[in-house]
């Protein structure tokens, strides 16, 4: 009993000492399209049991309009959705930004960030969602453990909205 | 004189068949929405195509709308045409939405002296004495969506052998702007009720969806459901599902495909609700959308 207490104590004292970093790359393709509008995108954790456990970024047009222009599409990142966005009071401080262009996108967090500071030990997945306008939607996953107790890295390549979506966990 | 007499014994054979293809239905432009000033639109009309208007609009009398605090919300915009009624509703409130045409009637049968002289006639002559290749004259009076006054007043005082059937129907479909809630699906406990176990808002191909379904507000075992996905115009079969609610009542559905789906059940009893009835019919429409993965 003793034991197990100090190994306990140990590993809660080890973990805040050094803050592991949580890297997303987002590839957003460029596309020959009659008519272009940049995705939303939502990146999102969820436990092994499906359930949603983190936001780490959702861009949407947030420019506000009298028929609430730029949220009237969130249903659309239809999984993110029914997870977590429709229970969302939005914007989120630190997760919600604009859209974002064609390109690479570096998303970096530490496991002090408030959304990830909360997970309980365990598998988890990276879900990035991406939905255009006039468009089609991808979603791919990555999945990783939690904490970070060695260095972690995922890769999968979408095919028609999302480019080569990266995540690196070191500890 | 020949031709006349198959033609009628062609019409007689259809009827029956035509009465139970048509399908009914509400539909709305989509199901899950999000938004300040968020609109959504109806098509409500009993068709054979799903959902195609191509036989007659659904009548908005008896279409109502609850919001999701449980009030009622007045349908924008209505209208009906030749194949198909439309209405709007704002949804004005977050949660879901249950837009329902519940429907309660009579349906009476008589015979009269002279469709049962015809009977006896038929029966001496070797023919059927109902249904297809009886004599028209053997048919005698009835009546649909009658009401209890229609009973006094519209059935002759020399009606025989009156039968009364208690119809009790519901076609509805649900939408839901942003959390959905389930206020407005509270079972009314009249007829056939779909009861969430899994929000008919939340409803994703390839996972399996549960119910429970009610008949006047309890459980019931050995429900059986036809289960099709829209879109048949555009498909050489029905590709239509059935499931049978077990002994819970609880019904189970796994969605093949995203895509609007149909569901319906009907069911008799000879439990009416009116002394004047003997026997009671139940019948129940959903319409559900159903997203991809």
């Amino acid at each position: 009993m003793r034991i197990q207490l100090t190994v306990a104590l140990g590993s809660l004292l080890a973990f805040p000492a050094q803050a592991a970093e949580v890297n997303v790359s987002v590839q957003i393709p460029q596309l020959k399209v009659a008519e272009y509008h940049r995705p939303y995108v939502a990146v999102f954790v969820e436990g092994a049991d499906g359930k949603h456990a983190a936001n780490l970024a959702v861009w949407y047009m947030s420019k506000d309009t009298s028929e609430g222009h730029g949220t009237k599409w969130l249903p659309d990142l239809r999984q993110w959705w029914r997870r977590s966005g429709r229970t969302l009071e939005l914007p989120v401080d630190g997760v919600s930004g604009p859209t974002r262009p064609a390109g690479t996108h570096q998303l970096g967090f530490d496991d002090t960030h408030p959304e990830l500071s909360k997970l309980a030990p365990g598998e988890y997945t990276l879900v990035v969602e991406a939905v255009r306008e006039v468009g089609g939607r991808e979603l791919l996953k990555i999945p990783f453990s939690w904490p970070v107790k060695a260095p972690q890295s995922g890769r999968a390549q979408g095919s028609s909205e999302l480019g080569t979506v990266t995540l690196r966990l070191t500890p | 004189m020949k031709r006349t007499s198959l033609l009628v014994l062609a019409i007689a054979a259809l009827l029956p068949l035509g009465a139970a293809a048509h399908k009914q239905w509400i539909i709305p432009s989509q199901a899950v929405v999000n938004g300040n000033d968020v609109w959504v639109t109806f098509d409500g009309a009993v068709s054979n195509q799903l959902f195609f208007p191509d036989h007659v609009p659904m009548r908005l009398d008896n279409v109502t709308a609850t919001a999701p605090d449980g009030s009622r919300i007045e349908l924008k915009n209505a209208s009906t045409g030749k194949y198909r009624s439309t209405f709007d509703l704002q949804l004005s409130q977050p949660g879901t939405y249950r837009i329902a045409n519940a429907n309660t009637g009579l349906a009476v049968r008589w015979d009269t002296p002279g469709s049962l002289a015809a009977k006896a006639r038929a029966q001496a002559e070797g023919k059927p004495v109902s249904g297809p290749g009886a004599p028209p004259e053997t048919r005698g009076g009835s009546l649909r969506n009658a009401s209890l006054e229609d009973l006094s007043t519209k059935v002759p005082k020399d009606a025989r052998n009156l039968q009364v059937t208690q119809t009790i129907g519901r076609v509805e479909t649900f939408v839901t702007n942003g959390a959905p809630n389930q206020t407005a699906l509270a079972p009314v406990g009249q007829g056939i009720e779909l009861a969430p176990v899994t929000h008919p808002n939340d409803l994703f191909a390839g996972e399996e969806a549960t119910f429970r379904v009610l008949v006047d507000g309890q459980p019931a075992a050995g429900l059986e459901f036809e289960i099709v996905r829209g879109g048949t115009r555009y498909r050489n079969a029905q590709e239509d599902l059935s499931a049978t609610t077990d002994a819970e009542g609880l019904l189970r559905v796994t969605w093949p495909e995203p895509g609007m789906y149909w569901l319906e059940t009907s069911v008799q009893d000879d439990r009416p609700s009116i002394p004047q009835a003997t026997q009671r019919r139940l019948s129940y429409v959903a319409t559900l959308e159903v997203l991809p993965q």
